[in-house]
């Protein structure tokens, strides 16, 4: 994506029926987004589809936003390591159980 | 336009607890314009439904369609071809769509995916507010353009009332007194003898008081 301002509620949505674990969202700094604003509509739609996620009952600490600049590699890989950590904690989502179970009935 | 919202998705997912096919049917009236029942809310209102149902080991197959309106037959004349695939209509038009639609289709049922809230306007991205009751008997050209209906809480004809304190209502402060918001309109206009005009009892009859209404145009109809 060109800004985290062009992700929208579906998109986020569609990865988790896809079954992954978690997704998390990484902007550029608040305050620092080339089109002004597309970090802070992104922030604001993850806190939507958190809101979502909690209301069927999923874990909304799947889904994360992050800010910093292109040049924080290191900081990037500690969020990386952050997000990992933490999805591997709350384990595989229900929605990955499930298709697994009807991809392999067994 | 009229403005709705999404209603709570678990009351949406006790109405089709039983179905296991469903179609989802947005507007692209006014509900897509205040963001409650457009393309984008049944993608996302779809998303939701088939997350919580493959949780519960229950899948469900859901067709997203937006129709141009559902308050005009032509438009809903368009599900016909595949209506009858489906369980049940989750519909997120305004409520005069949704009855539109089960008016249309009767051996379907047709629930509502939105509250219908009122008739308003965008003040700001993100925020609606109410500015008629459509009473259908418009006296805006008598107050300033602001509606003692719509804006006021207790719809006085002949405002204000002792609850009007510093411009704000006695009902919330954040409300404006719709009376003091009439005489401010009415001093700019240089027109403040309108303010003092004393407005008869008002004909209800033409409001909800009157039963459901209708109109009738008989240049226009076939």
């Amino acid at each position: 994506m060109p800004c985290t301002g062009k992700v929208d509620v579906i998109h986020m949505l569609r990865a988790f029926e896809a079954g992954v674990d978690g997704v998390y969202l990484v902007g550029c700094e608040e305050g620092n987004c080339h089109f002004l604003v597309g970090n802070l509509r992104a922030r604001k739609r993850v806190e939507r589809v958190k809101k979502i996620l909690s209301s069927i009952g999923l874990e909304s600490e799947r889904l994360q936003m992050y800010n910093l600049s292109a040049g924080e590699g290191t900081r990037f890989v500690e969020i990386a390591k952050e997000m990992t950590e933490k999805i591997k904690n709350l384990g595989p989502s229900a929605i990955k159980l499930k298709k697994e179970k009807l991809e392999n009935p067994a | 336009m009229i403005i709705g919202e999404g209603k709570p998705i678990q009351e949406i997912l006790a109405m089709i607890a039983d179905k296991k096919k469903i179609l989802v049917v947005g507007c692209k009236g006014c509900v897509t314009v205040c963001s409650a029942g457009g393309q984008k809310e049944v993608e996302i209102l779809s998303s939701t439904i088939r997350l919580a149902r493959e949780k519960e080991d229950n899948p469900i197959e859901i067709r997203e369609e937006t129709l141009e309106r559902q308050c005009d037959p032509e438009y809903l004349e368009q599900m016909r071809s595949y209506i009858d695939d489906y369980e049940a209509v989750v519909s997120l038009a305004c409520g005069a769509g949704v009855q539109f639609t089960a008016e249309k289709y009767r051996r379907i049922p047709v629930y509502p995916g939105i509250n219908t809230n009122f008739i308003g306007v965008t003040v700001e991205q993100g925020v609606w507010s109410e500015r008629c009751q459509a009473c259908g008997s418009c006296i805006l050209h008598k107050t300033g353009g602001i509606c003692p209906i719509a804006r006021c809480s207790k719809s006085l004809l002949n405002g204000p009332c002792g609850g009007s304190s510093k411009g704000k209502c006695e009902i919330d402060p954040d409300v404006e007194c719709g009376w003091q918001l009439i005489y401010d309109r009415l001093r700019e206009l240089e027109s403040l003898e309108l303010f003092e005009e004393v407005v008869p009892i008002k004909d209800w009859s033409t409001g909800r008081d009157g039963g459901p209404r209708r109109i009738i145009r008989e240049d226009l109809k076939s």
